[in-house]
């Protein structure tokens, strides 16, 4: 029998990273692992050498190249001279301060939110951080994981630690279970539609509920990828079976004996019976309904059998102006029926959706079109999430699925999700996209965007609008 | 980092909500490995009519000229979404801005912020009304107080919050990796109290 307070995950994860509380600063937390890329980390790499200061534990720190480098050619030369110049510093920097990096052409090379997860580098029970605010995908393991900004990546770098004001908690309850067809990406689309685009601000939110649970590792993670785009800090789910199933036999995990203890450890991760949350958000798994964007922030989002809303539909002045300037920017009319919107552009891919599930889901939906290829008006590209997506994939035959029926199929990076090198959109172009963000120029000037599942993303290609596919 | 103690400083009224860092500063200006350079790509997107940036737009309210030389920014809720890219808040800096003043932050760019000297202030949604409406008046000045929490404008007074600890940082300009690296002996007793999995 216990009789200490009942903790929430976040407070477990918390308590066991505490390095220091002391009056009057903001607490210090423990970084168990630290993944940097080409883009947030040079200046860090500069003032560490500034300050004569090395990086404490390089083992803890792994890099990889993924945000700004091409989809066509693993020369490091082919995106341009910007990327190219922060590509050739990441190589610089790694070796001169001793920090293992996944450079083009290497096997386990890939976005760092597939590659951490895939290689064993992301374990339950462990603070990781890294300068890309995309980084709660690693709270499916039940990690406290989150983006920081270059001045924290310096921080990290020097002392493997943190300053962190503690977040408040959310529970977000998912009852029951998804329908047929209906992926993580609707889930955490509609868990999104209901908060709004900030209502997690502040917030540390936990995924739990039989529909939560039901998932795999690979769904949980697109669930907790896209936790940033309601506000949230960072996105858990407790780690069960299917999480240490997952970790098991990992390269980078724990082996042994020391695997077995850290399982022991990691099954007392979960939120205790009667923890108390700041906030709980309960939703009903068979109401939701595959989800479509029809703005410039995640959070205007509908079901595909739905039509674009109205400026008049919203009560709060605040949105009722952001849907007027989004229907502009996206060039929609009100009412309009979801599954009449056009599209000209399909992107498969980004750290939302590039594993081998997600590759796996769009074939399927590829093959039940028997023969049909991606319509004429519309160009479409499939980017893996890493070179052993990739690779795996080849192996399944998924690549000559997508290829035969007019898909291009590039080499993995983080590609159209930002468009840093130039799988760029055109102005005006429309994009069914499996990415997180929907944000006005994001894929490019003037381009418009609207986030998907890869179920919806290959159908659109297919047929150049969006499908409820299960009408 | 240079302490920040008060400020006075021209305020320009930037009236749309959940600005991401992406508008703030566009992707294709992240590709560098310096510090300096970005100040001129703030806002881009709004700035110019064109994607070289060589044709001003008119009718964005930072190239209006009443607002030449503001350093507080104005803001609407959830500014700072999106991206957790530090080049967002250096463009800011850079460009001159010392204050943002918004109902709601993102909690990176917030972070991101304090970071680099910038003063982040959270007010009320209504007193942020009051301040949208009065700089549609007249260009608005404001005093910013740090040490004693107040943003003044005329008559009004505001009372705002920071944690203390960023408060402490942002007044005295301390170098967080310095003030961290002497707490190294807690770290190593940390560490030395980890489990062999972690």
């Amino acid at each position: 029998m216990t009789t200490s307070t009942p903790q929430t995950m976040y407070e477990k994860l918390w308590q066991t990273h505490l390095v220091e509380d002391a009056k009057g600063e903001t607490p210090l937390l423990y970084v168990d692992r630290h993944l940097i890329h080409e883009v947030t980390s040079p200046q860090a790499f500069a003032n560490l050498r500034f300050h004569n200061r090395p990086v404490r534990h390089p083992e803890r720190t792994i890099a990889t190249m993924d945000h700004n480098i091409s989809t066509r050619s693993i020369k490091i030369d082919a995106a341009g001279t910007g990327a190219a110049n922060q590509l050739r510093a990441l190589q610089k920097n790694c070796k001169e301060f001793g920090i293992e990096l996944f450079g083009m052409g290497h096997k386990n090379q890939g976005i760092a939110h597939v590659m951490g997860p895939e290689l064993g580098l992301t374990l339950p029970g462990t603070i990781i951080v890294c300068g890309d605010s995309h980084t709660a995908t690693h709270g499916a393991f039940g990690a406290l994981a989150f983006g920081i900004g270059t001045s924290e990546v310096e921080h990290v770098f020097a002392t493997q630690t943190l300053r962190q004001n503690k977040a408040k908690t959310m529970k977000i309850q998912v009852n029951g279970h998804v329908g047929a067809g209906i992926s993580a990406k609707d889930i955490i689309l509609a868990i999104i539609g209901k908060t709004g685009s900030a209502g997690a601000t502040g917030y540390v939110v936990e995924y739990c509920g039989e529909a939560i649970e039901a998932l795999s590792m690979e769904e949980r993670m697109t669930v907790c990828n896209m936790s940033i785009e309601f506000g949230a800090k960072a996105g858990l789910v407790a780690p069960d079976q299917t999480t240490f199933d997952y970790v098991k036999g990992r390269e980078y995990a724990p082996k042994g004996e020391v695997f077995e203890q850290a399982v022991v450890d990691w099954k007392n991760l979960r939120s205790d019976a009667d923890a108390v949350f700041d906030t709980v958000i309960t939703l009903e798994a068979k109401d939701i309904k595959a989800q479509v964007t029809w703005g410039t922030t995640p959070g205007q989002v509908i079901s595909v059998d739905g039509i674009v809303p109205s400026p008049e539909d919203f009560t709060d002045p605040v949105e009722k102006e952001s849907c007027k300037q989004a229907l502009v920017y996206m060039d929609l009319k009100a009412g309009t029926k979801m599954v009449d919107i056009e599209v000209n552009k399909v992107f498969i891919g980004s750290c939302t959706n590039s594993r081998i599930e997600d590759l796996r889901a769009a074939a399927t939906i590829v093959q039940r079109y028997e023969g049909q290829k991606v319509v004429d008006s519309v160009d479409a590209i499939i980017v893996p999430g890493s070179y052993r997506v990739k690779e795996q994939a080849e192996s399944e035959g998924l690549d000559k699925i997508f290829t035969d029926a007019g898909f291009e199929w590039r080499l993995p990076g983080c590609s159209m999700c930002l468009g840093m090198n130039d799988d760029v959109l055109g102005p005006g172009d429309r994009c069914a996209s499996t990415s997180n963000r929907n944000f006005e120029g994001r894929q490019g000037r003037g381009s418009r965007t609207h986030l998907v599942s890869p179920e919806m993303a290959a159908a659109a290609a297919i047929t150049g609008h969006f499908v409820d596919l299960n009408a | 980092m240079e302490k920040f103690t008060t400020h006075t400083g021209l305020v320009v009224p930037l009236d749309i909500a959940n600005v991401d860092t992406d508008q703030i500063i566009p992707k294709q200006f992240l590709q560098k490995t310096e510090r300096v350079g970005f100040g001129v790509h703030l806002f881009h997107e709004r700035r110019y009519l064109d994607h070289e940036g060589t044709q001003v737009n008119p009718d964005f309210v930072m190239n209006k000229p009443e607002y030449k030389g503001a350093s507080v920014l104005l803001a609407r809720e959830n500014f700072g979404c999106g991206s957790s890219r530090e080049h967002a808040p250096w463009a800011i800096e850079e460009y001159g801005f010392k204050v943002v003043i918004a109902p709601s932050f993102a909690d990176i760019f917030y972070g991101n912020c304090i970071n680099i000297g910038i003063l982040p202030i959270r007010l009320t949604e209504a007193e942020v009304e009051q301040l949208f409406k009065l700089s549609a008046e007249a260009p608005l000045t404001v005093d910013v107080d740090l040490p004693n929490n107040t943003l003044t404008c005329g008559d009004l007074t505001f009372k705002f919050s920071l944690n203390e600890f960023q408060q402490y940082s942002l007044e005295n300009g301390v170098d967080s990796v310095g003030w961290t690296l002497n707490k190294l002996d807690k770290i190593k007793d940390f560490e030395a109290k980890m489990p062999a999995w972690q």
